[in-house]
């Protein structure tokens, strides 16, 4: 009866979006989220997705991107920039062209004692050791941090227990920059747990050593009011395990780049994201993982759920399997459910594979929907609206939430998502 | 004894060519334990009775009841009806992503009982149910009618309608798209959930065959909206023999 069924298997979905003058279905044209009026930035930086034929030109890879310290290597945003053409850049609040002055937003650890917080300076050597900013504003808070949180889980350490609280606490915009640092055959959950209101734009890195195994929460639970974008970067050393949850449902404007490389054999990265996006909200999540050494395996699975006008989500997936890469095994995708009309969630995943010496490489993207048929069929089975709502939405999220190992923060999350359902209750 | 009364029933959609109607003065009685057969050439309303006595928003009573044992069951939200015991298998089942049969299956018996099942008797109907209609046993974990075949839909609808026990089950073309084998097993979960639960059969259907199976008391021929002809059983043979063309051309 709809046209829009259940799952529509497309690597590229738009639901609920109007046709968009200058947008086509390949997202070849100008982003009209950053409209401007002058001409036209054509050619193969525009391209979207890798599959798209046409020709590659070197920055369509994504191991041609710019990487630097220094923000003024970085082209000023026009928005029409294949990584932020998604975004809205007037919300961004000056993130990407002012100077980041305000308080970096409070952090506290607490947790089970085994992790240290420490804080070094702004040009303390151990900055980098993971992280090399790949777009201004991750560049511009690179300038602007005025020292480093470090965290650090010591060699050996067993059932590490850190919980970050993350409080911000004004509007003026800031930068932030962490490491986590998980020493050789360490094991550890950290929790970075994001509340209060805040401009942010920060960095994030891990340093995930030989055999570690780090579990990664980082929470968007933002007040309404904030604009937050965060480029999380870990490097994965030789048999090592890293795994990172985001979970984004709060702020006006939340953009997070997670992104992981491996530099030893043997490890295993896994990228899970949860979202849910409310009326007017732009949630965009932009990943990487970089196979540039044998034998190692990801795993990448973000979910989303969207209601209302206007709630945007925005989700890249980019896997490299480089030529070195033999013996990768890989797997990304994307899942997102439209609740209601007028909420738009793009997803775009990139595969580039430069060796056919790989165990496995794939990818999925899908957007559905929960329409009317969907209500009549659980209504004619006796559950009424509210349930039938409430089930679908649970059950589609909690495959990422279960992914999560503390209990408590799993509660927080299950009555969160409670809370956003009754928030479009009529 | 329940009673499902449907009275001049008058049923209209809304089309880009403006309201038309389907239904044209329906009047039917079944009682639990009956089986009334619905045939019909195609487009001549049998689905538009299925899914307005469901309740489905699409369609619009202009005129007529629907009572079960007297209430009025056109005020009656779908989730309510369901609960008052009247099923309908779908010609189409929906699949519903992030729901798990497990899950779907405990959630709406819970609402029609009104009390949620004991876990252990339920776990083994549910198991025993599928067995008998040979779904196989993973379906249970997976999400509702996902990449399940035409076949597979059609006996997870009879599944729920072995478990739910509804006072009337409406069956909207649950034979269309069956192979003899598949026929066989869905016709012998209604016969069985009419035996235990003394279930009133509304069986909507466009073929004879499915008659073989599941033996009707009462056959009534749709045409254009209304009811053309009723019988016995012996009606259903001469629709066999002679097809719907004697009442086209009456109306052409």
């Amino acid at each position: 009866m709809s046209e829009t069924t259940t799952h529509i298997p497309e690597e590229k979905v738009r639901i609920g979006a109007p046709s968009i003058p200058g947008f086509t279905e390949e997202g070849e044209d100008l982003s009209p989220i950053n409209d401007n009026d002058s001409s036209p930035l054509g050619g193969a930086s525009t391209k979207a997705h890798s599959h798209g034929g046409g020709v590659a030109a070197p920055d369509s890879s994504r191991a041609g991107r710019l990487t630097s310290t220094n923000v003024e290597d970085f082209a000023k945003l026009t928005g029409r920039e294949e990584d932020w053409r998604f975004t809205p850049l007037k919300r961004l609040k000056g993130l990407h062209s002012d100077d980041l002055t305000g308080a970096a937003p409070k952090v506290e650890l607490t947790g089970n004692d085994i992790a240290k917080l420490s804080v070094v300076s702004a040009d303390d050597s151990l900055n980098g050791v993971a992280h090399t900013p790949d777009d201004r504003v991750s560049a511009n808070a690179w300038k602007f941090a005025s020292e480093t949180q470090v965290v650090t889980i010591p060699k050996n350490a067993e059932g590490a227990n850190a919980s970050l609280r993350i409080t911000g606490e004004s509007l003026v915009p800031a930068a932030q920059h962490l490491i986590i640092v998980a020493e050789e055959n360490s094991e550890a959950t950290v929790i970075l747990d994001h509340v209060g209101s805040a401009v942010l734009a920060q960095n994030i890195e891990f340093d995930v050593r030989a055999n570690a195994r780090l579990t990664v929460i980082s929470l968007q639970a933002w007040e309404d009011d904030a604009v937050h974008a965060s480029s999380q970067q870990a490097l994965v050393a030789q048999g090592a395990k890293f795994k990172h949850i985001v979970v984004s449902f709060g702020g006006d404007l939340v953009r997070v780049n997670p992104s992981a490389r491996f530099t030893g054999e043997r490890a295993e990265v896994e990228l899970y994201g949860l979202y849910f996006a409310d009326p007017g909200q732009h949630l965009e999540h932009r990943l990487f993982v970089d196979h540039a050494v044998p034998n190692c395996k990801s795993n990448v699975l973000y979910k989303g759920a969207l209601q209302g006008k206007d709630a945007h989500t925005v989700w890249v997936g980019d896997v490299l399997i480089q030529k070195e890469a033999v013996g990768t095994d890989s797997y990304e995708a994307n899942r997102n459910l439209v609740l209601t009309d007028g909420a738009r969630a793009d997803s775009v995943p990139n595969l580039e594979i430069e060796t056919g010496l790989i165990d496995g490489a794939g990818h999925a993207s899908t957007t559905g929907r929960f329409d009317d048929e969907h209500l009549f069929y659980l209504m004619a089975r006796g559950i009424d609206e509210k349930t039938a709502r409430r089930l679908v939405v649970r059950g589609f999220l909690n495959e990422i939430v279960q992914q999560i190992g503390d209990e408590a923060l799993q509660e927080r999350l299950t009555d969160t998502i409670e809370e956003e359902l009754a928030a479009t209750e009529h | 004894m329940s009673t499902l009364e449907i009275k001049d029933l008058h049923v209209s959609i809304d089309t880009e060519q403006g309201e038309k109607e389907i239904l044209k003065g329906v009047t039917l009685s079944i009682k639990t334990g009956e089986t009334h057969a619905i045939m019909g050439p195609n487009g001549s309303g049998k689905s538009t009775l299925a899914s307005t006595i469901a309740g489905h928003p699409r369609y619009n009573v202009t005129s007529g009841s629907i009572t079960l044992d007297g209430e009025n069951v056109l005020e009656m939200s779908v989730d309510e009806r369901a609960k008052a015991g009247l099923f309908l298998a779908m010609q189409y089942p929906v699949e519903v992503p992030g729901v798990t049969m497990t899950n779907f299956l405990r959630t709406a018996k819970t609402a029609i009982d009104g009390e949620a099942p004991k876990l252990r008797t339920w776990t083994k109907d549910v198991k025993e149910a599928m067995g008998k209609l040979k779904i196989d046993a993973d379906f249970a974990g997976r999400n509702v009618n996902e990449g399940f075949s035409g076949g597979e839909k059609k006996r997870v609808e009879i599944l729920q309608l072995e478990l739910f026990k509804p006072k009337f089950a409406i069956l909207d073309e649950t034979d269309s798209g069956l192979d003899v084998d598949a026929l066989k097993i869905v016709s012998e979960g209604v016969n069985r959930a009419q035996d235990e639960n003394n279930m009133g059969t509304l069986l909507i259907t466009h073929y004879t065959r499915i008659l073989r199976y599941i033996k009707p008391d009462f056959v009534h021929v749709f045409v254009d909206g209304h009811v053309a002809e009723q019988g016995g059983p012996e009606l259903a043979d001469r629709l066999e023999d002679e097809g719907y063309d004697r009442y086209l051309n009456v109306k052409a």
